[in-house]
């Protein structure tokens, strides 16, 4: 239903957006995610047609945004992150108006009917939008987007200056609308993005740095893998017990915790870059060399701490200077299937070699190194054995890996040396 | 395009816009009407037309002010670049509203006309080349109040530049006859609007003269459309 490919918008010497590429399906709701500047309502912006894209294509239904903008505009509903009210006209003649505009062919006093039972601007249809609060005249521009039963509906920050029972209310209106339309909304609030979409895409400085759903997000950094002990005994025996696990495990010590008896106890990160759950075998081993485990846990990484640690990572990148880049890349569009649950990718960004491997030659993975600043190699994933897919494209380096450790949301990544 | 237009138009008057224009204009053209044709008990409006010229020019802004620079500033240029409209559709459509609101305004001497031929017969086909001289001006000025309303978010900028525009565009005349070489002279005749007006007042209804302001006209409407289009590659 959309597809872009290798999109690029350019403001100068900064790249707003910057070779992303996505393909949706029909009735997804598709959040994008990203801070302040991330680029956003830039992307909405060429998707819709009110710019255009300094490279690369979007299409709409099939239809070229720049080839055939008339037909592709037909398509899509838009609500820009400012709704655009004419705020001397009455809510009535507003949405006349926009009929008219967007050439709907639906009977109108029915569909207008429809279109404000729909958004609850139903009492306030002969008021001036001038008058109506925010709320109001966010509803009123939802309804605008969605005259003519459009089939893509963008939503810029939809729920951005409601209360929170709008907020809730405005949700399950989006909710409901996924089932006839393709929504794509953006928010820089993850929660609403993990209530509503099935789908997220998080931008960062222009970036494309991961697709998929909110758990295959999550699930893809989250540590199962990867856990936190806090052992008691001397710091480097224990560190040597836990290295005896296999060549696959990487310890580090996170910290020493101190208790009235004055016992040496810290707190290990223990991560196998295999994937493996060594929580047994960590156990078993702590006891034959009789080194109390006080605690074990493994980080469950919210979607908030995946998104910051997204964007650290993003950050620290370039800063590391010649960071070993991975970037694996989800592409629903390479893939051409929904994203469902059991569809997704679920792929470790490694250095772009590995990468290359793991795509098993059929994707194209460009060497990375020098490429900090495009976030690095494409590669095909290759489903893990769960069958799960997704796909992170983050700039990694053994800085971004002291940041995430920092924030307290961290993970390992294989492909890391220590 | 007649979505917009019907809008435009009808934004005219649901602010005060519309109704001080056209106030204006009928306040003004009465008092040349009573100077020109009342006072000086004549049915020939040659003077009226002739002193309507600088009404004309100062009350344009007022009307092309707001064309483009409000939805710039209201963000609603992105329902209209969003929609299957093309830009010539919104360029057009603003432009048509604001020649509306002008002809209503320029009606009034239809009834000045007509006010005349009770007392004494008129020379029908000189008041109509009047008219349509005031009508071709009109146009060619709108067109370039709506290209600079388009350059700008403020709508006093906007006014405030069309004015200069058009005192500018007034003053050319002065400029001409102290120009040192006679080419240069030539040009600036050449563009001079009150020198194309002045012909219609005189009963000349030259084909040059309507081809002039129509491409006046033609010509800002198309860089008006450049501007919408320039703004989206940048």
């Amino acid at each position: 239903m959309v597809e872009v490919q290798h999109l690029v918008k350019r403001y100068g010497v900064k790249n707003a957006v910057d070779d992303i590429s996505f393909s949706i399906d029909s009735g997804e709701i598709v959040g994008f995610l990203g801070p302040n500047g991330a680029g956003k309502s830039t992307t909405m912006n060429i998707l819709t047609g009110y710019i255009s894209a300094t490279q690369g294509t979007a299409k709409i239904g099939g239809f070229d945004i720049l080839e055939e903008p008339m037909e592709a505009k037909k398509c899509i509903g838009y609500l820009p992150e400012q709704p655009p009210l004419y705020l001397d006209m009455t809510v009535d003649a507003y949405l006349q108006f926009m009929f008219e505009l967007k050439k709907v062919k639906l009977p109108r006093k029915e569909h207008l009917h429809e279109v404000c039972a729909l958004c609850g601007i139903e009492g306030v249809r002969q008021r001036i939008i001038k008058n109506l609060s925010k709320g109001y005249r966010q509803r009123v521009g939802l309804a605008q987007a969605l005259l003519g039963n459009p089939q893509v509906l963008i939503l810029d920050e939809p729920t951005v200056g409601l209360d929170p029972n709008q907020i809730i209310e405005i949700r399950g209106l989006i909710q409901s609308l996924g089932k006839r339309h393709t929504i794509i909304l953006s928010s820089h609030i993850l929660s609403e993005v993990q209530a509503v979409c099935d789908r997220i895409i998080i931008l960062s400085d222009g970036r494309l740095i991961a697709d998929g759903t909110p758990e295959s997000i999550a699930a893809t950094l989250s540590t199962d893998h990867s856990l936190t002990a806090r052992i008691e005994g001397d710091c480097e025996r224990v560190q040597r017990v836990l290295r005896g696990l296999g060549s696959d495990v990487q310890v580090t010590v996170e910290g020493r915790r101190e208790n009235e008896s004055g016992a040496e106890i810290y707190d290990y990160r223990v991560t196998s870059t295999e994937r493996r759950d060594l929580r047994r075998d960590l156990f078993a081993a702590l006891c034959r060399e009789q080194m109390p485990l006080l605690l074990l846990k493994t980080s469950e990484l919210t979607l908030e701490e995946v998104f910051l640690q997204l964007i650290e990572e993003q950050h620290a990148a370039p800063a590391a200077g010649e960071a070993p880049t991975s970037g694996v890349k989800d592409s629903g569009s390479q893939m051409g299937d929904a994203p469902a649950e059991d569809g997704l990718k679920k792929e470790t960004a490694a250095n772009g070699d590995q990468a290359g491997e793991a795509a098993g030659g059929e994707g194209t993975a460009r060497p990375s190194g020098s490429e900090a600043d495009t976030g690095a190699g494409e590669a095909q994933g290759a489903p893990d054995e769960n069958g799960t897919e997704t796909a992170v494209k983050a700039p990694d380096g053994p800085d971004t890996r002291k940041a995430a450790t920092g924030s307290g949301a961290t993970r390992e990544r294989e492909g890391q040396s220590l | 395009m007649t979505a917009i237009f019907k809008r435009e138009l009808s934004a005219y008057f649901s602010s005060a816009v519309g109704f001080i224009f056209l106030a204006v204009f009928f306040a003004f053209g009465g008092f040349y009407f009573f100077l020109g044709n009342v006072l000086s008990n004549t049915t020939d409006m040659r003077a009226f037309f002739s002193s309507i010229f600088s009404v004309i020019m100062f009350l344009i802004p007022i009307l092309t002010m707001r064309l483009m620079s409000e939805d710039k500033k209201l963000k609603t240029d992105q329902a209209l670049l969003t929609a299957p409209v093309g830009l010539y559709g919104i360029v057009l459509g603003k432009y048509l509203s604001a020649v509306v609101v002008y002809l209503a305004a320029m009606a009034m001497t239809v009834v000045y006309a007509v006010t005349l031929a009770a007392f004494a017969p008129i020379d029908l086909s000189l008041f109509f080349g009047h008219l349509l001289g005031a009508i071709f001006l009109g146009l060619a000025l709108i067109a370039i109040g709506e290209f600079i309303s388009s350059l700008t978010e403020s709508q006093v900028i906007a006014a405030v530049a069309s004015f200069a525009v058009m005192m500018a565009l007034m003053l050319i005349d002065t400029l001409s006859s102290v120009m040192p070489t006679q080419f240069l002279k030539d040009v600036i005749y050449g563009i001079s609007f009150y020198t194309r007006y002045a012909n219609f007042t005189l009963g000349v209804l030259s084909i040059a003269d309507v081809i002039f302001f129509l491409s006046v006209a033609g010509l800002f409407l198309f860089f008006t459309v450049r501007v919408l289009e320039k703004k989206r590659w940048s």
